[in-house]
């Protein structure tokens, strides 16, 4: 079984729901993500979305922009966060690694020498924002013979038929992006989010995760209500935007507001 | 590497196919979130593109608020100069806004109109695009937000100017490289956030699909014209055709009604900055590789970590790192060769041009006069080179003082 269909098995059990912070590799420097994902589990993260850092981020906001400037500051490439996956795998072989990026850095490498490579570092899934599954047969086959997981997105403007289509191709989990906009935006109507939800449910049964909008204990609450997966984006990179120079206090905040967001979801 | 078709064997209006490929390259990658905004775009344009009554309203547009046809203008004293080839430059610079942007924003405008949207997006690079749509939404009583790298508003203050004159909103981006792509990222966002009202206007053949096959269409009125005027004035089709790439919408305008003609040679002219062999230039066809940016498979400029690299050219307008999927395409199966030139040669094009004919053209299709005055000496005088003058120089003229040493 793989690392995700385990993760969300046992949290169902359990009655829980994921808990998916993202994180840019590289940000502020590469040699606080490492220890920053080992932080993040201990807080309470099931799963960690790992950002491969592009030049040209055309589907996120000025935060999840700036942490990936600054994490190409020191030319944090695909490569690199394939190694930081390897290392954190040393200490820890249980908790998902899903990497979500951009297609171009993918290309570069080829589909196949990427899926490999990935497999073998540790990664469970991919999520390419600039990939429709209409475009995306060569690198899920790549994936499939490789193991891993071909995340895709599903937006509140998506129509049912697309979304079969979708699901047909995606494994792992879907990510339902709860906003219209980019990431870091910030109204989030979470009765809207229901029943998109149970619509989803109608057509597949993969496990769904909610992201974009998210960004304290009570909006992580409503969420965890009714979906499989939190995801916590651009109120993490904050953290990190605004203690760049202090890796002390980066851990400290984040797992301080990944705690929260925990306690918070096992409680109501 | 796919075989090479037999290009007296293609179907030319084949291509893309109906998910915009182009071969290998073309495509519509983009985000979900993006993906029915793009499909009813996609359903509306397939709709209309032969709906008689909106062609006539195009065309009438097109005649009237334009000016179209523009002149197919025989450049005698330049081509007696250069002592080869007849040149003659297809005189989009007369058109009304000075550039050819101006046929491919009424067309997507009127687009926007049949669609009910109210707002209108643009990105630009050196001007001509934000102006053209910032003049077409005046028009229509459109909203009209143009996004502008920092660095493009800072070398093109006048035609930032005209676009606030006309009634839009010009936001200057300042992430990434401050030009052209950074433009396009911001105009993507915009269009995820507020998809429900806006209808963004690519002044480009980049893009996801249908972006790069309807742009094509709406400036493949160049060619159609430079065609039949050709006919008439030289009795004969030209024997090469010469224009200046960026991203390449006036480029495949000429090209595109010309691509069966197999005898018609074809030269694409990308900036070559300071030199390809220095790094510094904007030049995807002669010295990139294929990736993905902007919606599309095509040659992009990456370094080995597959990050889009910063351009450089004199020209705000070529100064991209990528290029239309259709213009790779032509590339690859070699119905159309790509060469580049310099900086210092482009300039050597806009006064050549500027002194001995009169006419002022712009810095992007200064490379394509750069280059005829390499291409047309190799010709006899009984040969004919149209180039397309995609505009006019009246927006560089601080640009070439300042290089020059002057402050206006």
């Amino acid at each position: 079984m793989s690392r995700l269909a385990a993760c969300f098995d046992k949290l169902k059990a359990e009655n829980k729901t994921a808990l998916v912070p993202y994180v840019a590799a590289g940000d502020p420097n590469p040699s606080v993500t490492v220890p920053l994902m080992h932080h993040m589990v201990e807080n309470g993260a099931n799963i960690i979305e790992l950002g491969v850092p592009f030049s040209d981020p055309m589907a996120d906001g000025p935060t999840i922009q700036l942490s990936m400037e600054r994490a190409l500051v020191h030319h944090t490439g695909l490569h690199n966060v394939l190694d930081m996956v390897k290392e954190f795998r040393i200490k820890d072989q249980e908790t998902p690694v899903v990497l979500m990026g951009y297609l171009n850095p993918i290309e570069r490498m080829g589909y196949v020498p990427f899926a490999e490579a990935a497999s073998i570092a540790g990664v469970d899934g991919v999520l390419t924002v600039d990939l429709p599954p209409e475009e995306g047969c060569d690198l899920v086959a790549a994936m499939n013979d490789n193991a891993l997981n071909g995340i895709f997105l599903i937006a509140p403007t998506t129509i049912n038929e697309r979304m079969g289509k979708i699901a047909e191709v995606g494994s792992g989990f879907l990510y339902y992006v709860s906003l219209k906009g980019v990431t870091g935006s910030n109204i989030l109507d979470v009765d809207e989010v229901a029943n998109k939800l149970a619509n989803i449910r109608s057509i597949t049964d993969l496990p769904l995760g909610v992201g974009f909008g998210i960004k304290d204990a009570e909006s992580a609450i409503a969420v965890s209500k009714v979906a499989d997966a939190v995801i916590v984006g651009s109120a993490i990179v904050k953290k990190i935007e605004s203690n760049a120079d202090n890796e002390a206090a980066i851990l400290q905040e984040i797992g301080e507001l990944l705690a929260a967001m925990r306690q918070g979801m096992d409680t109501a | 590497m796919n075989a090479i078709p037999d290009l007296h064997s293609i179907d030319w209006n084949n291509f893309p196919d109906k998910n915009g490929h182009f071969g290998q390259y073309g495509g519509c990658f983009a985000a979900e979130t993006l993906m029915e905004a793009i499909e009813s775009l996609r359903n509306a344009y397939e709709s209309l593109k032969n709906d008689p009554g909106f062609q006539a309203e195009f065309d009438k547009d097109l005649a009237h608020y334009v000016g179209r046809p523009s002149p197919l203008y025989h450049a005698e004293r330049w081509s007696r100069e250069l002592g080869g080839a007849q040149i003659y430059l297809k005189r989009e610079d007369l058109n009304h806004t000075g550039a050819h942007k101006i046929n491919n924003t009424i067309g997507q405008a009127l687009l926007a109109k049949h669609m009910g949207k109210k707002r209108i997006i643009a990105e630009t690079g050196a001007g001509q695009h934000g102006v053209a749509s910032a003049t077409i939404a005046a028009r229509l009583g459109l909203e009209c937000i143009v996004y502008m790298g920092e660095l493009d508003v800072a070398r093109q203050a006048p035609n930032v100017y005209r676009m606030k004159l006309l009634g839009a909103e010009v936001r200057p981006v300042s992430s990434g490289s401050k030009t052209l792509k950074d433009a396009l990222n911001e105009a993507m966002r915009d269009w995820v956030t507020y998809v429900d009202e806006t209808f963004y206007i690519i002044g480009t053949v980049a893009g996801p699909h249908p972006y790069p096959m309807m742009v094509r269409d709406f400036q493949s009125v160049i060619g159609r014209e430079a065609r039949e005027q050709c006919l008439t004035q030289t009795g004969r089709l030209p024997d090469a055709l010469v224009a200046c790439v960026g991203g390449g919408s006036n480029a495949i305008g000429l090209f595109h009604p010309f691509l069966a003609d197999t005898d018609v040679k074809i030269y694409g002219v990308e900036a070559a900055g300071d030199g390809v062999k220095t790094g510094r230039h904007a030049a995807p066809l002669c010295a990139g590789e294929p990736g993905v940016l902007h919606g599309n498979r095509t040659y992009i400029m990456d370094d080995s970590d597959g990050q889009i690299i910063e351009t450089h050219s004199v020209s705000a307008g070529l100064d991209y790192p990528g290029v239309g999927p259709e213009h790779s395409w032509l590339k690859d199966i070699g119905r159309a060769n790509y060469v580049s030139v310099t900086d210092d040669e482009a300039m050597e094009g806009f006064h050549g041009l500027t002194r001995i004919e009169g006419i002022i053209p712009a810095l992007e299709s200064s490379h394509a006069l750069a280059y005829v005055m390499k291409l047309a000496p190799t010709m006899s005088p009984d040969q004919n080179i149209v180039v397309n003058l995609s505009g006019r120089g009246d927006k560089d003229i601080n640009t070439v003082a300042a290089l020059e040493g002057i402050t206006l």
